[in-house]
């Protein structure tokens, strides 16, 4: 079991506090305006470049981004296959009025027998295009001008020298650089104070002045141990903090709060709930409804990566590579058996077995829907801030004191539910207060969570 | 002065000469320890692989570790489906509506699945055939996990796929020289007699024989030949003014049984009036304990009753030579049938088709509303005499193949050794089953079975109703449907499912298969022919009563047990750990005897040291069947000359050792007839019994039971009938609910739900059904015979039984009242002991109180147990430390200690030990561990759920919506639960009731259980 560190931890703040500083102070301006430069740089690059193709025959690029994004990205990839077969190079392929008739209409076209769309009806396991009436010829022409451009070479140089930038900017390299200096400064000050006491006392002998001798006192823990009152009262101390310490101790010991195991496929909150917004209950459904939250089923996945089968260079960070995400949608695939080359499932199924976080004991019962559907609690109350986690870790320490008193503090949510009309008029005349906590309301019976 | 006293240490030291004494003035021992033996041979030494720094380093190294690992928590793998099912919602219960029909029970079920594995059984609500879930069928849920099912097809017991099985068997069944027999239970279902049919017609020479364990024989051959047709009336319950029953054990398994419910509707009275139940019987059976007067009769002596009942009702002769006394209480039972006119009823359990034929003229004759002969029941259709003829025909090699399904012929048939050598002439012997048993043993070919849980299935219960059975989990097991099978050797190859929507070309009473299918059971709009049933009259075959009664000795009636039925389900533990309603005895059958005979015997019942019950052995003998070293249970109530004894019981083959139990009655059962003239000779030894009830009588305590008669309760008042308990205040009688007694401060509860539980004493009938309901709701462990023994059942909902000791309880009351003096004290309480020879009987369910002033709350040292405010005494598990001070405190003996690891444990080798068997657990209720308090919550993880869903859907709640285990399992109405504070809610009703008393209430412990006075109409025409 791995523990993280502590995520407030004060001396790591402070670190990255004077590092923040140094950065900024020292070298940071100058780095970070040279790492903006090549950013802007590369990304002009590459306009100039789409603009350049955009001159192509076939039509204006810039709108047929645009419409491939809302009509066509759902089942089809410019440069490789999807749902529907991977578009660059179409223009090669197909006659343009065959292409315009397969678009507007695929299944007339399928019907009238036409044997190339009857050839790719058939290769595509009979799955069928949705009609596009409303698009022009010209507008089809936008399409193909964008898919029809040359799959253009990851901008690896201007990347790298942007992340450079990027690094020095965020003050994660330049610690050790910092505390180098300082020790350095350190030295230095310590060198000079030798140097200095060395050549006063060169002087004094110099000059024949004799420095009084320091008349030799008992030393202090002689005396320490002479006086036993102050034996009896520090040992008094040290006891106390000793119980103190070791009661701190045995009481975490069952508590695995930070608990982040490694799990068998590496599955990023960040991305999905932090970068690309997925609402909680999409995959953790069963949490509105039942006392489990419920660990997604490999179908659900399947709704997007079917279609996902590569994260986006932007995505990958400087811990883990593309490669490294597009290696976990692999394992996958595989426990799902999905096949992505002939996008078919081979029928093999391999469970994952994750590793369990949050444990709590048979004997305490925990409902879910209680605390989503009906508290409306947000899962980062007790879950943490889980779409900036990239592992998932353990945020609440899951005792019972910490229930207990959240339960205390917590207000139960009665609008528009009429269960509590009654009993919340009840109660909070009986307690005179305007709302009821969770405890007023029996929240803190042994027997509701207990049996 | 000295003294020259010697003193010495042995008396090795008076002998002067002893070489040991000067040994030991030199050395401490008298003989070498042999150190250089053991140490002085370094070869020795050096080759042994341990040293003493090895053995050093593994204490160090395994206490270090220990330590290490008790502060690590495990690593907790989870692993979801792949792929979900739509239905299926981790930690959501699904219900799906089914039908167990095992050929003893039938009836409407509704299974509780959680991640899609069966957990409970409860009542189908929406079924008309009402009743028949009884404990049994609730616990056949944990059968469906028997480690001892048959769990693949085997072919002389060695395993094989279905390919090869249908290979072999199919080209035996085309080459069987000699009829094919299906001799099978009464499957009661249109599509698999059509099947069968279909079957025959594909081989010609089949012959179906249906064969029930426990057979019906003699009213099926009544009805058959007044009607013409193969079946059993059906009777309305709900409709009797007037019952008279006749060796009927009508409250269980009479006639396929399910009539209780309606029954004890009729018990509680209502403006004035409650049915009237005269029983005439010899054992004392569930139905004679309920009735308002009891009768003990000999089987002999009962078809006499019936005689002259006939003579008085039916006409004929109208004497009888029955004992005065006798026949004035049947006069007396003539006059109030015939008073109570269509509402009037005779049920007849006599094993004779004359004494049958009577009863079906006499409810004729009464203009009796209550049976109905145009609706009959089909769920027994065994015909008797087939059997029979069919044993000679496998003696006389006629038989080419059998095929058996659903049965246990060599176990359960009386003449099994004529069968075994019949089955030996027999080519090939097919043995259908879900568990290994006797016959499959014997079988050359075993097709294993599903479960009723995993298999589809239509059943027809009377000419009118029927329902569907459905899988409602995987097969656990590589089985096939009997009728899937039986498809595919007549070629078909459709599933099952398909076969049964084109029986009924999808028209299920007027609804869709979708709808009938949720519904579990659908309704014929116009009665339907009686499916399958045997052509061949075979009346003339039957036995009647004077044959098996030939001879002298003591008339024995066989009867079956509420917990174990025909005995299919005998390796359930929990129906094994089931108290009997009567006598409180589990894990046993045993022979029942009256007191007097017993004393003639010399027979006895004693309690040993530790309270365990003990009794004498007896030998039963039937011609040459001799059964040995059977335990006698002194029963009250017992006619005398006659005895009782329970079949289903002392299988051996495939059951779980610790469950090997009891004797098997079966070759008692001779002619399928059960009664029977037997020879009961004492013999030597004792027998342990596992009796949870040590103490039978009330002894006059009135607080316990409150009862009272229906005159008394029409005519006085009701603090006459049902005083509330008075204590003095100030040398005042106070009454002791009034405020000014109490010494607790009260909570309010007036907010919020407040849980009421009532029972009603005069609808419950004791059948038990809500203790299997508890067990399987709450995860009850079963602790195993010795432990019973030692008093430490489980059990959070017991059923007390209580017999009067003198001819009722007021009568127990009266005596009591009126001791006086010490000698008198001294005779008379001693008697009071002693139940009287036909006592009346009353059963109590008791379970945890839920007392607002809990004795054992203020008694926990670690406030383990505490009260909630919406009335449940909670028990914390996890804070207990196990002091049992509360199981001390508490006035009502309702607290259950857990001695031991009842799960995971070897010692318990129950189904909490093995995988199978702990999937019946319910997830929603922790399971106990060693050193824990436990006991009723009155079920909070159900309470706890019904509020949630209604807070999720925003809603306030209903009554009737609130339900523990025991309320919803018990069809009678006896136990009703809801929330006092909902005005208009039922249970407010039930408070509110004269009839309304709480146990003990003089100690003024304030529970949220309440009893309903018991009212017996005695009241004679």
């Amino acid at each position: 079991m791995k523990k993280v560190i502590f995520r407030h931890s004060t001396s790591r703040q402070l670190l990255l506090s004077v590092a923040f500083l140094f950065t900024f102070t020292l070298s940071g301006i100058t780095q970070a305006q040279a790492a903006q430069d090549a950013t802007a740089q590369a990304e002009a690059g590459q306009e100039a470049a789409a603009a350049d193709d955009g001159g192509s025959d076939l039509g204006d690029v810039s709108a047929g981004k645009e419409l491939f994004n809302s009509l066509c990205a759902a089942c089809h990839k410019p440069y490789s296959n999807s749902i529907g077969p991977a578009l660059h190079g179409v223009t090669e392929r197909r006659d343009m009025e065959w292409i315009y008739s397969w678009i507007k209409n695929s299944a007339a076209l399928i019907a009238s027998g036409d044997a190339q769309a009857n050839e790719i009806y058939n290769e595509w396991g009979q799955t069928a295009m949705p009609a596009f009436p409303q698009l022009s010829n010209n507008e089809i022409d936008n399409i193909l001008a964008y898919v029809e451009q040359p799959k253009p070479e990851p901008p690896a140089a201007a990347t790298a020298g942007g992340e450079a930038g990027a690094a020095g900017g965020s003050g994660g390299v330049s610690t050790d650089v910092i505390l180098g200096i300082l020790v350095f400064v350190l030295a230095m000050l310590l060198l000079v104070l030798f140097l200095v006491n060395k050549t006063l006392r060169n002087f004094a002998d110099a000059s024949g002045i004799v420095i009084p001798e320091k008349p030799k006192r008992k030393p202090i823990y002689k005396a320490f141990v002479e006086n036993q009152f102050l034996v009896l009262v520090s040992s008094i101390f040290v006891l106390l903090a000793v119980g103190y310490f070791a009661y701190g101790w045995m009481m975490q010991v069952g508590v695995d709060q930070g608990y982040q195991p490694i799990q068998p496929i590496h599955y990023s909150h960040r991305i999905h709930a932090g970068e690309n917004q997925i609402e909680c209950k999409y995959c953790h459904s069963s949490a509105r409804v039942s006392k489990h939250s419920g660990i997604p089923s490999l179908n659900v996945c399947m709704n997007c990566h079917k279609a996902i089968a590569e994260v986006a260079p932007e995505t990958a960070t400087e811990e883990y590579s593309k490669e490294f995400y597009d290696n976990e949608i692999a394992k996958l695939y595989e426990a799902t058996g999905w096949d992505p080359a002939t996008r078919t499932y081979s029928g093999e199924e391999k469970p994952v077995k994750w590793v369990r976080i949050h444990n709590l004991p048979d004997f305490a019962y925990f409902n879910h829907s209680q605390h989503v559907t009906v508290a409306g609690i947000e899962c980062q109350k007790c879950h943490g801030p889980i779409e900036e986690m990239e592992i998932v870790y353990q945020n609440a320490p899951l005792t019972m004191g910490w229930c207990i008193n959240c339960h205390r503090e917590t207000n139960i949510r009665i609008e528009g539910n009429e269960y509590y009309e009654k009993i919340h008029e009840e109660l909070s005349k009986k307690y005179g207060v305007e709302e009821l906590t969770a405890a007023q309301m029996g929240g803190l019976e042994c027997g509701k969570c207990h049996y | 002065m000295s003294s020259n006293k010697k003193y010495w240490k042995s008396v090795e030291e008076l002998n002067e000469n002893s070489s040991v004494v000067e040994a030991l003035q030199q050395k401490e021992f008298a003989e070498n320890i042999p150190v250089e033996d053991f140490l002085g041979d370094k070869q020795n030494l050096e080759d042994s692989k341990t040293s003493r720094r090895d053995f050093l380093k593994y204490v160090g190294f395994s206490t270090a570790a220990a330590s290490l690992a008790a502060c690590e928590g495990p690593v907790v793998k989870s692993i979801p489906y792949v792929v979900q099912p739509d239905r299926i919602v981790p930690g959501v219960a699904d219900y799906y509506a089914s039908t167990i029909a095992d050929g003893f029970d039938f009836a409407s079920v509704l299974v509780k699945t959680r991640e899609g594995r069966p957990i409970k059984i409860e009542n189908n609500d929406l079924s008309k055939f009402k009743g028949g879930v009884n404990a049994r069928v609730h616990a056949s849920v944990l059968s469906l996990y028997d480690t001892k099912r048959v769990k693949r097809p085997m072919i002389e017991g060695r395993n094989v796929s279905w390919e090869e099985f249908d290979r072999e068997v199919t080209s035996a069944l085309d080459n069987a020289s000699g009829d094919v027999v299906l001799l099978t239970q009464t499957f009661a279902s249109p599509s698999t007699s059509k099947l069968i049919q279909d079957f025959s017609s594909k081989y010609g020479n089949v012959r179906h024989i249906v064969y029930d364990t426990v057979s019906e024989d003699a009213a099926l051959n009544a009805f058959q030949a007044k009607y013409g047709r193969r079946a059993l009336p059906n009777y309305d319950f709900s409709k009797v003014k007037t019952v008279v029953g006749v060796g009927a054990d009508f409250l269980a398994d009479w006639q396929g049984g399910g009539y209780d419910a309606a029954y004890a509707k009729t018990r509680i009275p209502k403006d004035g009036k409650m049915s009237r139940h005269i029983q005439f019987e010899s054992n004392m059976s569930l139905t004679g304990a309920n009735a308002d007067k009891r009768v003990p009769l000999k089987p002999s002596e009962q078809k006499a009753v019936m005689s002259a009942l006939r003579g008085y009702i039916a006409g004929g002769s109208s004497t009888s030579d029955l004992p005065s006394n006798i026949d004035d209480a049947v006069v007396k039972a003539a006059r109030e049938l015939r008073k109570a006119g269509s509402g009037a009823v005779v049920a007849c359990g006599i094993p004779d088709m004359e004494a049958q034929t009577w009863a079906l003229e006499i409810n004729e004759a009464l203009g009796s509303q209550v049976m109905d002969t145009s609706n009959a029941r089909v769920i027994r259709q065994g015909n008797a005499a087939e059997v029979m003829q069919l044993v000679e025909d496998m003696n006389n090699g006629s038989v080419g193949a059998l095929l058996i399904a659903g049965l246990n012929p060599v176990h359960t048939l009386p003449n099994r050794e004529e069968f075994i050598e019949g089955l030996k002439k027999v080519e090939t012997v097919v043995d259908f089953t879900t568990r290994a048993d006797e016959t499959s043993e014997v079988s050359k070919y075993v097709a294993a079975t599903p479960h009723y849980l995993e298999s589809w299935g239509d059943i027809q219960f009377n000419e009118r109703s029927f329902s569907l059975m459905q899988p409602t989990i995987r097969p656990l097991f590589d089985t096939r449907q009997f009728q899937d099978t039986l498809l595919k050797w007549a070629g078909n190859n459709v599933s099952y499912l398909d076969y049964i929507k084109e029986t009924w070309s999808s028209d299920f009473g007027g609804q869709p298969f979708s709808k009938a299918l949720h519904d579990g059971a659908f309704e014929a709009t116009s009665p339907v022919a009686i499916a399958a049933g045997s052509e061949s009259l075979s009346g003339s075959r039957s036995s009647s009563l004077e044959d098996n009664l030939e001879g002298e000795g003591f008339e024995l009636s066989l009867y079956t047990k509420v917990s174990m039925g025909d005995g299919q389900q005998f390796n359930n533990p929990w129906l094994q750990e089931m108290p009997d309603p009567l006598t409180r005895a589990s894990w046993d059958n045993y022979v029942t005897v009256s007191e007097a005979d017993a004393e003639e015997l010399g027979l006895e019942n004693w309690h040993d040291a530790n309270g365990g019950l003990n009794g004498s052995h007896v030998n039963l003998g039937l011609g040459d069947t001799v059964l040995k070293n059977v335990p006698v249970y002194i029963m009250p109530g017992q006619a005398k000359g006659s005895i009782g004894l329970a079949l289903g019981y002392g299988r051996k083959a495939g059951i779980q050792e610790e469950m090997q139990t009891g004797v098997n009655a079966y070759p008692l059962y001779r002619n399928f007839s059960s009664v029977q003239k037997v020879k009961m000779e004492k013999t030597a030894g004792v027998h342990e019994f596992a009796c949870v009830q040590l103490h039978n009588t009330l002894m006059g305590r009135g607080d316990i039971i409150k009862e009272t008669t229906l005159e008394v309760f029409n005519t006085k008042d009701a603090h006459v009938w049902n005083k509330t308990p008075e204590v003095s205040l100030d040398h005042q009688e106070t009454p002791v609910t009034s405020p000014e007694v109490d010494i607790w401060e009260s909570f309010d509860r007036t907010t919020g739900p407040h849980f009421n539980l009532s029972i009603d004493l005069n609808a419950c009938t004791g059948c038990g059904a809500c203790v299997i309901a508890c067990h399987s709701e709450n995860n009850v462990p079963v602790v195993g015979k010795n432990e019973v023994r030692r008093s430490r059942d489980m059990h959070w909902l017991r059923i007390d039984r209580y017999f009067s000791s003198e001819e009722s309880f007021t009568a127990d009351l009266d005596k009591k009242e009126n001791i006086g003096g010490l000698g008198s004290s001294l005779s008379e309480f001693g008697e009071l002991e002693e139940p009287a020879g036909n006592p009346q009987v009353v059963f109590q369910p008791v379970m945890c109180q839920h007392c607002n002033h809990a004795p054992c709350e203020t008694v926990c040292p670690v406030a383990a147990t505490s009260h909630g405010r919406q009335g449940q005494n909670q028990m914390i598990y996890n804070r207990c430390v196990g002091t049992r001070y509360c199981a001390n405190n508490c006035p009502y003996k309702v607290r259950r200690f857990n001695w031991f690891n009842y799960a995971q444990n070897d010692e318990f080798d129950y189904h909490m030990n093995n995988d199978l068997g702990r999937m019946v657990l319910n997830p929603d209720v922790t399971v106990r561990s060693r050193g824990v308090m436990e006991k009723c919550s009155m079920c909070i993880q159900l309470t706890q759920k019904t509020i949630l869903d209604a807070k999720r859907e925003g809603r306030t709640i209903k009554d009737g919506e609130f339900h523990t285990a025991c309320s919803a399992a018990c069809d009678k109405g006896a136990m009703v639960f809801g929330d006092v504070n909902d005005e208009g809610a039922k249970i407010l009703e039930k408070k509110n009731d004269d009839r309304m008393y709480h146990l003990l209430e003089y100690v003024g412990t304030k529970p949220n259980v309440m009893y309903q006075t018991k009212v017996r109409n005695t009241s004679e025409a």
